[in-house]
């Protein structure tokens, strides 16, 4: 089978303005992705399926992946001009000083799709489509239309993860019931109070019990403390 | 033709995309209006909480949507806050039937991601027990499919007859009849005995008459050909696109297991034959089964033949304080029901960051709606029960 | 009457019973559960029909597909909040005197999958239940005692006075409130009627 970046070439070959980036993985399995463009990606993937040598007929796993917006410190060494009194005399000294720079890297929703061949009898490859935030620009094209066994786990990725796939023949929730509202795989989705007391020692356990019970003590009222959320 | 009356269903034109078509619904002729039928989620038809929302002409199926989730029980994020371990109790309820080889799955998947060797004892026992769990897995998967036909009890009782021979095997070595939370990171959790491989031995070699009666009862039955033969047939274009996988796929005729295009374990080192169907209906899925079952017995006997001494646990192998490296990994297996995937995203820390199952049986019902339509009500059952799922893992 | 008396009849060749006795022995020995499998739990059920656990001696092998002609309702498995209104719509359906096991860690509190946003903490928040078994899955040996433990407290029920069953006091109801499925969760989480807070120990 082709490497990565043959496969990377080929594509940039194939489909002009591509623009597939490759992620390298650096566990010992060494199934390094393709990051592809959501404008042109079906276009890739119909290349991908239909090249001669590729001839990835077999769409197996489709998964939804929620990163977090990342708070990145920094220590930058920045020069700077000081003032400062040498000898009694006041002068004007470059100095390069330690500064910690903060910034937030926004999150996004990334869809992982990979990728065999019964033809060939090859695999995988590994592509990947990332939204631009993870708030309201949430759109990726569906690869249904490409490959079916995306159906329903596109659907399963929407109903968790809220990725919108555009061009899906039918994107309503796969497991949560249709009134459900929240997307409950995102990494900040928070779980509704159905508490109960049980014995363990897993911490994050325990602290949704003592935020049960503050909720509780705070309204005064067991009853309605068991029925809000 | 009555489409004005049925606006909702009024047989939409096949949805046109390319790549894959769905196939033209047989346009309904007869008069008068559709009936809608909520089967399930508490359905007769033994495979649990499963729903199809079904529209009926008469007694033909025009449309049939799936509707997952009643079991759906938060594995993956269940994963995301349970160290790698952990989780290896876990993946015995996702197909209960096949605990063992959904253990293998995961083992292989983690052992991927850390580079992690297995002995070769380790590799004969999981050869061994992934074997014997797809023969209980088929045959009970033939019983239900009878069952379902109406002939209640008599094949599955016999299936299940062998299953409970089986599982002792199973409760002997692990301690538990299905759940049995057998495979580590580097082999197994205890050794076998001598004693039990003898045991063993001995419920291989009853398997081959097992197969015997059990087709001389079903294979050339007249009511079990009249009922599926040419019915529920799918074609092996759409079988790949569709992503179908196991005997179903294979029923299709398409040659892929994954025993023989990974070669993971040690699948290399015994001769079998992958059975192949020729027509894609529910009487070669049934065939095939049954031939997979064969050829499991050989695969048996062979390795319960030539099961080397030595460990069964890598010794460099970390249980306590396991933490892979940042990297991901997908890993797959030729589960009996397809193919089972685990794919694991690790940052570095002591729980996976993202833990996903490729579930077959979810993938192999993508087809449901074009094998049943048009269709009698009876055969949407039939066809279903011949998909082979379990719940647990179809909504996890 | 007493027990040695009626032992001593007995030898005499007089059988001698009351009309509660006769009455519960009959319910007790024909319990006809529905057949109704959620998860796991359902294969051990299925298995404990089977010719070698052989749930037919006990009266209870009929598995009725319909919730009207079945007495007991074996909750076999995880209870996602997806599936509990239906769980509680089809208890409703069943016809009076109506019985309920719980089968397996699950269907009591959640069991392993307890800390999933879809799974429902026990069954008992919704309908009572009779027996409960542990286990995950339990063997069919457990369920087989739960429907003894089921037989012994059919039998010891006096069909007069306070205690009496739902279907002889014509004031108790054998409905419960099917709860809805809300935006975040079910609504109500839980029935307070049927499941007091329990004591919190710390």
């Amino acid at each position: 089978m082709k490497t990565v970046e043959e496969i990377k070439a080929a594509i940039e070959a194939a489909v002009p303005g591509a623009g597939v980036e490759i992620l390298p993985n650096a566990s010992p399995s060494a199934q390094h992705s393709l990051l592809v463009n959501p404008a042109h990606a079906i276009a890739i993937a119909k290349f991908l399926r239909d090249d001669a040598e590729l001839a990835l007929d077999f769409l197996s796993n489709v998964t939804g992946v929620d990163w977090l917006d990342k708070e990145i410190v920094e220590k930058v060494k920045v020069p700077r001009q000081v003032s400062k009194t040498v000898d009694g005399v006041e002068q004007i000294v470059e100095e390069t000083v330690e500064e910690t720079r903060k910034h937030v890297e926004p999150g996004y929703l990334e869809a992982v799709y990979h990728l065999f061949s019964m033809k060939k009898k090859h695999g995988p490859v590994v592509i990947r489509m990332r939204t631009a935030n993870r708030t309201d620009k949430v759109e990726l094209p569906s690869l249904t239309p490409v490959w079916r066994s995306g159906e329903f786990q596109e659907r399963e990725v929407f109903d968790l993860y809220g990725i919108v796939f555009t061009g899906h023949p039918d994107l309503r929730r796969l497991l949560m019931w249709p009134e459900f509202k929240d997307h409950p795989m995102r990494k900040d989705y928070v779980e509704p109070d159905d508490f109960e007391y049980e014995p363990t020692a897993h911490d994050k356990v325990l602290e949704r019990a003592k935020a049960h019970k503050d909720r509780e003590q705070g309204t005064g009222n067991r009853e309605q403390a068991g029925g809000t959320r | 033709m009555k489409t004005e009356t049925t606006p909702g269903y009024a047989v939409e034109q096949a949805t046109q995309v390319e790549g894959w078509n769905r196939p033209p619904v047989v346009h309904p002729d007869g008069e008068g209006e559709l009936l809608e039928v909520s089967m399930g989620p508490h359905h007769p038809s033994t495979h649990g909480v499963f729903r199809m929302d079904v529209a009926l002409d008469g007694e033909r199926v025009v449309k049939l949507k799936p509707v997952f989730g009643y079991l759906h029980r938060n594995h993956e994020q269940i994963a995301e806050s349970a160290s790698y371990l952990a989780m290896m109790p876990y993946t015995d309820r996702l197909d209960y039937f096949c605990s063992l080889s959904n253990n293998w799955a995961y083992a292989l998947a983690v052992e991927k991601l850390v580079g992690q060797a297995v002995p070769e004892r380790a590799e004969y026992i999981r050869v061994i027990l992934a074997e014997f769990t797809r023969v209980q897995n088929h045959a009970s998967a033939i019983g239900f499919l009878i069952q379902e036909m109406g002939a209640s009890g008599t094949p599955l009782m016999y299936a299940f007859r062998e299953r409970e021979k089986i599982l002792d095997l199973f409760e002997s070595l692990t301690g538990s009849r299905m759940m049995c939370n057998y495979m580590r990171f580097g082999g197994c959790r205890v050794d076998v005995t001598a004693a039990w491989l003898e045991a063993a031995r001995k419920v291989a070699a009853g398997l081959p008459q097992f197969v015997d009666e059990f087709e001389a009862l079903l294979t050339g039955n007249e009511i079990l050909m009249a009922r599926c033969q040419g019915v529920g047939v799918l074609k092996p274009e759409l079988a790949v696109n569709a992503g179908i996988t196991g005997p179903m796929l294979r029923a299709s005729g398409v040659n892929y297991d994954i025993r023989k295009v990974d070669h993971y374990g040690i699948y290399d080192r015994f001769k079998f034959r992958v059975p192949l169907g020729d027509h894609g209906d529910i009487y070669d899925r049934y065939m095939v089964r049954v031939l997979e079952m064969r050829e499991s017995i050989g695969i048996l006997n062979q390795a319960l033949k030539e099961i080397p001494a030595g460990p069964v646990m890598d010794p460099k192998a970390k249980i306590r304080g396991f933490k892979p490296k940042p990297g991901e990994v997908y890993g797959r297996i030729e589960a009996p029901k397809g193919e089972l995937g685990f794919y694991l995203i690790s940052t570095g820390g002591a729980e996976p960051y993202r833990y996903r199952v490729r579930p077959p049986s979810l993938i192999n019902l993508t087809v449901l709606e074009d094998l049943c339509l048009g269709q009698n009500v009876a055969d949407v059952i039939l066809i279903f029960g011949s998909v082979d799922i379990v719940l647990g893992e179809v909504d996890r | 009457m007493e027990n040695e008396l009626k032992i001593e009849l007995g030898k005499q060749g007089v059988f001698v019973t009351t009309i509660e006795e006769l009455y519960n022995w009959g319910r007790k020995s024909s319990v006809w559960p529905m057949q109704f499998g959620l998860a796991c739990c359902a294969i051990e059920m299925i298995a404990t029909t089977m010719a070698r656990y052989d749930m037919a001696r006990f009266g209870a092998e009929v598995f009725r597909p319909s919730p009207r002609q079945a007495d007991l309702m074996i909750i076999s498995g995880t209870v996602t909040k997806k599936m509990a209104p239906q769980v509680v719509r089809l208890y409703n359906q069943m016809a009076e005197p109506k019985y309920v096991i719980a089968m397996g860690a699950c269907a009591i509190s959640g069991g392993p999958f307890k800390q999933g946003y879809n799974v429902l903490k026990g069954i008992d928040r919704y309908i009572p239940v009779d027996v409960h078994i542990p286990g995950c899955p339990p063997r069919p040996e457990a369920l087989l005692q739960a429907f003894m433990t089921l037989q012994k407290k059919i039998e010891a029920q006096s069909l007069t006075g306070e205690d009496r069953p739902r279907h002889l006091n014509a004031e108790a109801s054998g409905e419960f409130p099917v709860p809805e499925q809300g935006e975040h969760d079910l609504e109500p989480p839980v029935n307070r009627l049927v499941w007091p807070l329990p004591a919190q120990v710390k």
